[in-house]
């Protein structure tokens, strides 16, 4: 992976410097909270419900096991001891005192780290596809060119203060991995009929209140001008981008409201007068930084390990686990491990300090000492070698991280929710873990087959809920009860669409049986193998919202008087927290 | 006299900021004598009579087109652009393409609110003077100009990205082997 070398270090530390004394003034009150706020978001700090968020930056999803440990680290010496990996391949860390900041930024910044421009209305962490590499079907490594797109818009002086924030996600294999289509701007990296690399380049996709797919603006940008031709998207977006409301100040409005061609046309005039200027990328960079990410000196091994389909006939859970969350590695004798973050009960995301050590280290023993951080919010182990794979579930077993699960319903993409995030109208994790519980039984786990679930607390769309095939959201209603909405058909990848809600919104204790009863009648109407997802293309919404609202749900006590409160947080605030 | 940032040094400034009252239209305000900075629909309105003066500059809202004064632009001693909130980031864009398309090369000024954290930024973009909210030190505003002492990517300062610039290092597990 990318080592900084001592331009990027003295870039990081200089940003440590400029935010301890940003802090020194906000605490000695020479910066108002008003001021002080984009400064601390473009560091990844926010308030929430409780305190200080930090949200560090895992540059597309890719972590050494030194780094993973300072996780580690941090979780135990300025949190409570774990950590919430998020659907954008980050880490937050929800219970900070704001004078710890700069300590832990400089912590990170001592294992090449930072929270730089993890919020704010700036160009975010760019994001990628987790199989980076390694997958079988990749056209083109994407890291090299994710790194490059960092470090181009870390600090870019001109895109600081964009109407709105800014996501950029890059994908290199035939199979969209990195759900492009709902970004700002896209970015899948592909060859020519000349086996000349380049991008395709979608524009204005995205989620929140009005969920857009992309499109495309250009169907082939050489390489060498990928940087110049985001530069003049962005320098449009910045200039005509609008920003007299946020709901409407996302890019994707911008290019709804001109037109593709006509915003096409308008980047293009820009493009014009840098293309082929300085800004262009050379052959020497790129490959300076693709050194970083050259194989490893991979063994020649046997593709089927014998000793593998012993172990899989006596063992049921292994075998599982194997077909589940075990991808295929183009290298033969290798494969690529998930750790599933997603055991039923516990918090969608979350790991403890102990867990992540442990990661660390298996990551050492196993996997060349590096990790990658899932946008589906689990870890990967990209370069495993299929005989270790049996030491290494049972080792994994104990701490928890082998629920075969993987791309099934509990497999559930949450964002924190209600009880932490002070814009979310409803509880995300307790609900994640209620329908979770529910389809815990793997016989019929594994009969429902292929699917995704997501879950945001509010539009926002952090739990990316309209692009799950089932969709669920925080709603507010007049009397600011908890409720939901529940939607299907959405999807990311290749063939993303955008899910639609099924009917009027659902109270907490409602939403596992609406799941049941959705699930109810893909089984009764699904061709053999058709997925959850082909079933809803093929037969519509109408026989799902149907069934889902023939009859009613059992009444809870506590809504005995209609009321569905929404439930204090069960956490306490700490002293040291603003909100205390 | 106002103080202001000026090729980072903090320098005596006697150029006034002309600012639309209400009642007052860019047709029928009155430009007093001297070194004054009109909004660009002042200049538009009144550029006959304010052409022929030795000394003029004009402002740019940041809603407005840096091209609406293309073929004007040696006319000015001073352009400003204007920040009606800090976060407003369009005037990094309008520098930018004032300094970059229009080969602007006179003095450009930030004004309104102006603070120290972004000044960074705005020098990046083509800035070369700044005039902080009056209700800051101008002593600490400066301070800003040098929280970073190197940058990855082009702006109108650095016109080479910092991969052309230096010999940077590639992996040397990779290249040994």
């Amino acid at each position: 992976m990318y080592h900084y070398d001592e331009y990027d270090q003295q870039i990081v530390d200089e940003r440590v410097r400029q935010y301890r004394d940003q802090v020194r003034r906000r605490l000695s009150g020479e910066l108002t909270e008003q001021e002080f706020l984009p400064l601390r978001l473009q560091n990844g700090l926010y308030m929430q419900i409780h305190g200080y968020m930090l949200r560090i930056a895992v540059p597309y999803g890719l972590i050494s096991s030194q780094q993973m440990r300072m996780f580690a680290h941090i979780a135990r010496k300025y949190d409570r001891g774990y950590g919430h990996f998020t659907t954008r391949q980050n880490i937050q860390f929800n219970w900070l005192k704001l004078q710890d900041t700069p300590d832990i930024l400089a912590d990170l910044a001592s294992v090449q780290m930072h929270g730089i421009q993890t919020s704010g209305n700036c160009v975010r962490n760019i994001t990628s596809d987790e199989f980076a590499g390694v997958a079988q079907d990749e056209v083109v490594d994407p890291r090299p060119y994710a790194e490059i797109l960092r470090q181009w818009s870390t600090f870019h002086p001109e895109f600081a203060y964009l109407p709105r924030k800014f996501k950029i996600a890059i994908s290199g294999g035939k199979e969209d991995r990195a759900a492009i289509y709902a970004h700002d701007i896209g970015l899948a990296a592909i060859k020519n009929a000349q086996g000349e690399a380049g991008f395709r380049v979608v524009v204005g996709g995205g989620l929140g209140r009005t969920p857009v797919i992309g499109s495309v603006i250009r169907e082939f940008v050489p390489w060498q001008h990928i940087l110049t031709y985001v530069e003049s998207i962005l320098r449009i977006y910045n200039q005509y981008g609008r920003r007299d409301n946020k709901y409407k100040a996302r890019i994707k409005i911008l290019v709804k409201a001109l037109g593709i061609d006509e915003f096409k046309r308008q980047v293009e005039a820009d493009w014009a007068d840098l293309k082929d200027g300085p800004g262009t990328l050379t052959g020497e960079e790129i490959n300076r930084v693709a050194s970083f990410f050259t194989d490893p000196a991979y063994e020649t091994l046997p593709d089927h390990d014998s000793k593998l389909n012993e172990f899989k006939a006596d063992s049921r859970s292994f075998s599982n686990w194997l077909s589940r969350n075990v991808k295929p590695h183009r290298i033969p004798g290798y494969a690529i491990v998930v750790l599933s973050l997603k055991k039923p009960g516990n918090a969608p995301g979350d790991a403890t300090a102990e867990q992540m050590d442990f990661v660390a280290d298996l990551a050492d023993r196993y996997s060349c000492g590096e990790l990658r951080i899932t946008h589906k919010q689990n870890l990967v182990l990209a370069d495993v070698r299929q005989k270790d794979l049996i030491s290494l579930w049972q080792e994994a077993s104990a701490q928890e991280l082998t629920t075969p699960n993987i791309g099934m319903l509990t497999d559930i993409i949450s964002c924190p929710g209600a009880e932490f995030c002070t814009l979310a109208n409803a509880r995300s994790i307790p609900l994640a873990k209620l329908i979770a519980e529910r389809f815990e039984n793997l016989d019929y786990l594994y009969d429902i087959g292929e699917i995704t679930l997501n879950i945001s607390g509010c539009v926002n769309a952090c739990g990316q809920h309209h692009i799950g095939n089932i969709g669920i959201t925080g709603v507010e209603k007049k009397d600011h009860d908890e409720w939901y909405q529940v939607s299907i058909g959405g999807a990311e990848g290749n063939d993303s669409s955008i899910s639609k809600i099924i009917g009027p919104s659902f109270t907490f204790d409602q939403v596992p049986e609406v799941i049941e009863r959705l699930i109810h009648v893909y089984l009764r109407e699904r061709f053999e193998a058709e997925s959850f997802i082909d079933t809803v293309r093929r037969i519509g919404h109408a026989p799902f919202k149907e069934h889902v609202y023939a009859t009613g749900f059992a009444a809870q006590e506590d809504e005995a008087d209609g009321k569905h409160v929404v439930l204090p947080a069960q956490y306490e605030v700490p002293y040291y927290s603003p909100r205390f | 006299m106002n103080m202001i940032i000026k090729n980072k040094t903090i320098v005596a400034d006697d150029w006034t900021v002309l600012r639309l009252q209400e009642q007052e239209t860019p047709e029928n305000v009155i430009v007093a004598a001297g070194k004054v900075i009109v909004p660009l629909k002042v200049w538009q309105a009144q550029r006959a009579a304010l052409q022929d003066r030795k000394e003029i500059g004009v402002w740019l809202a940041s809603d407005e087109r840096p091209e609406e004064l293309k073929g004007d632009i040696e006319k000015f001693s001073v352009i400003a652009v204007d920040f009606p909130k800090f976060s407003d980031g369009r005037g990094y864009s309008i520098a930018f393409n004032l300094r970059a398309r229009l080969g602007y090369s006179g003095e450009l000024r930030a004004i309104g609110d102006v603070l120290r954290d972004q000044l960074f930024y705005l020098q990046r973009v083509g800035f070369d003077a700044f005039a902080p909210r009056p209700d800051r030190k101008i002593e600490e505003v400066i301070k800003g100009l040098s929280d970073f002492s190197e940058v990855y990517q082009t702006s109108f300062d650095q016109k080479l990205p910092l991969f052309r610039r230096v010999q940077r290092k590639a992996n040397e597990a990779a290249s040994s082997q």
